[in-house]
């Protein structure tokens, strides 16, 4: 069996007294589109933040292609990106000028080339020059997501990649994330409060709360597991504290 | 460290002024509001004290204009790290392949392209408005200023661990670092001024060794070998310790999930 693009095992991170991320465990493998899902709080973001190298476990392992990313950081992260609704790039940069700063960072070869094609890919080309600052919010969503392309990562990190999105641009980045997929092979985690992106992107879903796995499998057989008829109608009794299981084997051990 | 990476960051420093030029004034103003005050008062000073005015005293505008290099250069360190904190942009930086060398490197870089800007433009000014050359202490300044340099970019990394560290509430301290050393600095009079008990103060921050050289060096027309190793050897200390004091704050940071806290707050 190949190594896994991302294999992260028994993962903890405390805070003082809280625990965010408390035993998770996930494996992705190539062209994998894992999709995180949980409640606000639930330690999504904290382990995608680990996942990066911008935090570092308490305890448990990340190995990322086959190698610790403890130890490899610089050199697996020039083969990864991520793009999250809640970073920006510099407001007072022209579109082009960020995505060259960070194509020159990720070392993306033929760079200028590469500029247009993901600017066309996200539908954004007629932004090109213009101040990153004044896109709107779903633009800059947009133009994050370039960002995340330009060095083809073979590992994706999403973080609510859909957050501020109208229905048509959600839309078109669910589709933008399975043509990647399907062209590049890259690997994805996702992270949505959005059921439908969920259920429509994901290969597999990690069923999170308080920082716990309670769950892992497609949407199918969470939803059979749980005995319920949507994510979301799952997604709010878990919130509501209606499911307290995480001790139930979960489908993949 | 990757050269094409340093070269990245710094591209996107220059990106910012270019794009916002206005941000160029802060380079400018404050420098020539500085050296406007201290050169009339030095005038003044001069005109009312006939011909045994200390020579000492004319020295204030070339201390203005030394401060500034210094100042600008831990400035262009310091606030490197939070026009990425304001610009959200921290976690996108920080998530991509930057080693902490490169991170640095970049930040330098900007800082002596910053003081570059600042002590040429207030040379000039001080040539022409109060025909003090700074030059005329030849080749001999140049070894000093490379000295301040480097004092600048150590202060200025201890201010960006200090502000990672104690989060956004300390952004102020990228202004204040500096400050805070100043009366010890010997920066407008000589380290004897100041009282004996602090004097050890003085002779423990290279900026005193800096000042005091080129003072004495003005004076005598010989370069003051002793206070040039001080100011080297005490800068290479400095720079070493905020080199391991950045590297263990940003250590730090990715325990306690201090970077994350800047997007959030
Ligand atoms: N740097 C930090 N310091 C202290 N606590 C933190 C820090 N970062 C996260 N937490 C805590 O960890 C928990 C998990 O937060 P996290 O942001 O990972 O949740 P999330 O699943 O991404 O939520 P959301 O859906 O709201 O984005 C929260 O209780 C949060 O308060
Ligand atoms: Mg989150």
């Amino acid at each position: 069996m190949p190594t896994p693009v991302l294999e992260v095992t028994d993962l903890v991170k405390e805070f003082g007294s809280v625990r965010s991320v408390d035993g998770l465990s996930l494996i992705i493998e190539k062209g994998d589109i894992l999709g995180l899902l949980g409640a606000n709080g639930a330690g999504k973001t904290t382990a995608i933040n680990m996942i990066l190298g911008i935090i570092s476990p308490t305890s448990g392992t990340i190995q990322v292609f086959g190698r610790d990313l403890a130890h490899e950081r610089i050199a697996i992260l020039r083969r990864m990106n991520f793009s999250s609704t809640y970073t920006h790039l510099p407001g007072n940069l022209r579109v082009w000028q960020n995505l060259n700063v960070f194509g020159r960072i990720y070392r993306v070869p033929h760079l200028k080339r590469r500029i247009d094609e993901v600017l066309e890919l996200l539908g954004i080309a007629q932004l090109k020059n213009r101040v990153t600052g004044d896109l709107s919010a779903g633009e800059s969503t947009k133009l994050n997501l370039c960002k995340a392309l330009l060095n083809k990562p073979e590992l994706l990190l999403l973080d609510e990649p859909t957050a501020s999105l109208d229905p048509d641009a959600a839309d078109t980045v669910r589709r933008l994330t399975l043509r990647i997929r399907e062209e590049d092979g890259t690997s994805i985690l996702y992270t949505s409060h959005n059921m439908r992106d969920v259920e429509e992107v994901c290969d597999r879903v990690v069923f999170m709360h308080e920082g716990k796995a309670l769950r892992t499998g497609t949407t199918r057989e969470i939803l059979d597991h749980f005995n319920e008829q949507s994510l979301e109608s799952l997604f709010i009794r878990v919130a509501r504290g209606g499911v307290i299981e995480s001790s139930a084997p979960s489908s993949e051990s | 460290m990757t050269f094409s990476t340093v070269h990245a960051l710094v591209l996107r420093n220059l990106y910012l002024y270019t794009r916002t030029p206005v941000r160029g004034i802060e380079l400018i103003f404050w420098p020539l509001v500085d050296l406007l005050v201290w050169g009339y008062l030095t005038i003044f000073l001069q005109s009312h004290t006939g011909a045994d005015f200390p020579h000492q005293i004319t020295f204030l505008i070339g201390a203005v204009i030394l401060w500034d290099i210094m100042f600008r250069a831990q400035q262009g360190v310091a606030l490197y790290f939070l026009e990425d904190v304001w610009s959200r942009n921290l976690l996108n930086v920080f998530s991509a392949p930057v080693s902490n060398a490169d991170y640095l490197a970049s930040t330098y870089v900007i800082g002596f392209l910053r003081s570059a800007v600042t002590s040429l433009l207030l040379s000039v000014l001080a040539i022409g408005l109060y025909a003090f050359n700074i030059f005329q202490l030849d080749w001999m300044l140049l070894p000093f200023v490379f000295n301040l340099l480097l004092f600048g970019w150590a202060l200025g990394m201890i201010s960006t661990a200090l502000i990672v560290r104690w989060g956004p509430a300390a952004e102020t301290l990228a202004w204040a670092v500096p400050f805070f050393l100043q009366p010890f600095a010997a920066v407008y009079y000589p380290v004897d001024a100041l009282p004996t008990a602090v004097q050890w103060v003085a002779h423990a921050i290279p900026c005193s060794h800096i000042f005091e050289g080129m003072r004495s060096g003005l004076r005598d027309g010989v370069v003051p070998w002793e206070n040039l190793a001080w100011a080297t050897g005490l800068n290479l200390l400095y720079l070493a310790a905020a080199g391991l004091l950045f590297t263990r704050v940003m250590k730090t940071s990715r325990e306690k999930g201090l970077l994350t806290k800047f997007v959030s707050q």
